[in-house]
């Protein structure tokens, strides 16, 4: 043992040293935020909550072609179709299991008519697990509640798709 | 106080006793709120250190959020394992809590204002806080469970190994105040160096002795970096594992009761307790409790500090530390703080 490391011993150098970056630590700006008050900014990318979207004429864009359910790798997506009154391909059954879902992005880079999408929202928990079932309707209803976001997102992102 | 209640008409013995109960309350009241909040500021320094915002949305700045987890623990369900010893069981808790609350009564708040003014205040002390480790170690063996069990083995052993050089360090502090009377011990801080700063700590013998005392009190109180007994990486919570609702509450309560005690006792044995920090008659117009309190404080953000800064010692390290450093140190100090007494004549 040096004399110098006995010094460092006695006085509790190392101690010492710690708590002094730990007290300027106690002084400087949070790293987190606060948040309910507080976002942070988000990607167009982000992949959220999932939506059905419409065209600006109120025209359902899925044509129920069922790729988002073929390359689903969960197998969330549920989906039933057969012809409308006007001989239109539609979907009478769109399911999404929420729980099942991992937000890979795989359903609407297959979608052909940028029906299904994932949105910005992320802020969806629920009390129960059945709410998490989602349906056509609302798909639907995020889809319309969503829009502006969406359609913003979209555009931002289409140079790079 | 007794004075008071025998104006009022009654005999000294009901004026006693009226007046007893009265300081208990005084006492205990005040520290179960403190304690509240002293939980939330040990959550806020703490987050504070990590860059974290801690606590902030019960009530302003999250100032409610000990009120708000006391009663969510309240409403929950207690829980007695079907193999626990059940009385034992439920008496460990509350000898934790009722033993944490006892230490109080020595200590002196302000000049006259101490519930016990006995001669033997250091000693009680000594006794109460040994008294602390049943607490846990019957809530180890009562519940019945491996992890309890091992937690309250380390209790027992580190709370004697650090208790043995605590005794020492005190005995230095006696030996210079010449008393075991707390409210005798911070008289004798009173202009202690140079005629003008109250304090033993600003004695260069008596500081190391703080800074082992200090160190000591940690291990004592079980804190972090020696929380030991309730290392959730190996021992899931420690004794603590199989208690729930009111009996989970008595030891979260006595447990920071024991650190506020730990850091009021650094308080009045080193920095001169109710006395301000410098013996100048201005600093006199502020009332003695204030001081103490404010010095309480302090220490206390020096536990969160210690806290948030040092990681968990090991076990062997924590007994090397008591049994081949504290306990050789403290030793070394009484004989050369007795020493430099004779020779300087202190005693005669």
């Amino acid at each position: 043992m040096s004399v110098a490391h006995l010094i460092k011993t006695f006085t509790l150098w190392e101690f010492v040293k710690a708590h002094w970056l730990t007290l300027r630590y106690f002084f400087k700006p949070k790293a987190t935020i606060n948040y309910p008050f507080e976002k942070n900014p988000l990607s167009p990318r982000f992949r959220g909550e999932h939506a059905l979207r419409r065209y600006a004429n109120g025209e359902e864009r899925c044509i129920a072609c069922k790729l988002c359910e073929a390359v689903c790798p969960a197998q969330a997506i549920t989906i039933e179709a057969e012809p409308r009154e006007d001989g239109s391909r539609r979907t009478t059954r769109y399911d999404i299991d929420m729980t099942k879902c991992i937000f890979c992005g795989f359903c609407q880079e297959a979608c052909p008519v940028d029906a299904i999408v994932e949105g910005p929202n992320f802020e969806y928990a629920t009390e129960t697990r059945e709410e998490l079932l989602y349906d056509k309707a609302k798909l639907l209803a995020n889809g319309d509640k969503w829009e502006r976001a969406l359609a913003t997102n979209l555009e931002a992102d289409a140079a790079y798709r | 106080m007794t004075q008071t209640f025998q104006h009022w008409g009654l005999s000294f013995g009901a004026a006693w006793g009226l007046a007893t109960i009265a300081g208990i309350l005084l006492i205990a009241l005040p520290l179960m709120l403190g304690v509240a909040m002293i939980i939330y500021a040990d959550r806020k320094i703490w987050a504070a250190m990590a860059l974290r915002r801690g606590p902030n949305v019960v009530g302003p700045f999250g100032l409610l959020q000990s009120f708000a987890d006391g009663l969510k623990v309240f409403l929950q369900e207690t829980i007695v394992p079907s193999a626990a010893n059940k009385g034992l069981f439920l008496i460990a808790p509350i000898i934790t809590f009722t033993v944490a609350l006892m230490a109080w009564a020595v200590i002196p708040f302000n000049s006259g204002a101490i519930l016990a003014d006995i001669n033997v205040g250091l000693l009680y002390i000594l006794a109460i806080s040994s008294l602390g480790v049943y607490g846990v170690v019957i809530a180890g063996w009562a519940s019945n469970s491996k992890y309890p069990f091992f937690s309250a083995m380390r209790a027992a052993a580190q709370m004697i190994s650090y208790e043995v050089s605590i005794g020492f360090i005190l005995i230095c502090v006696v030996l210079w105040a010449g008393t075991f009377n707390l409210n005798g011990i911070v008289l004798a801080q009173k202009g202690h160096v140079f005629g003008f700063i109250n304090g033993f700590v600003a004695n260069p013998l008596l500081f190391p002795l703080w800074v082992m005392f200090l160190i000591s009190g940690m291990a004592e109180t079980a804190r972090a970096p020696f929380d030991l007994t309730e290392a959730e990486s190996e021992l899931v919570a420690g004794y603590q594992t199989e208690y729930s609702s009111m009996a989970f509450a008595l030891y979260w309560l006595g447990e920071y009761a024991n650190v506020l005690l730990m850091c009021a006792l650094n308080a009045v044995l080193f920095w001169g307790g109710y006395l301000p920090p410098l013996d100048i008659p201005i600093l006199y117009l502020v009332p003695g409790f204030v001081w103490l309190l404010l010095k309480i404080l302090f220490f206390f953000f020096i536990f969160s500090w210690v806290k948030a800064t040092v990681p968990r010692y090991r076990y062997d390290q924590l007994m090397r530390l008591g049994w081949k450093v504290f306990l050789p140190l403290s030793l070394f100090f009484v004989f050369l703080i007795s020493g430099y007494l004779m020779a300087t004549g202190h005693f005669a």
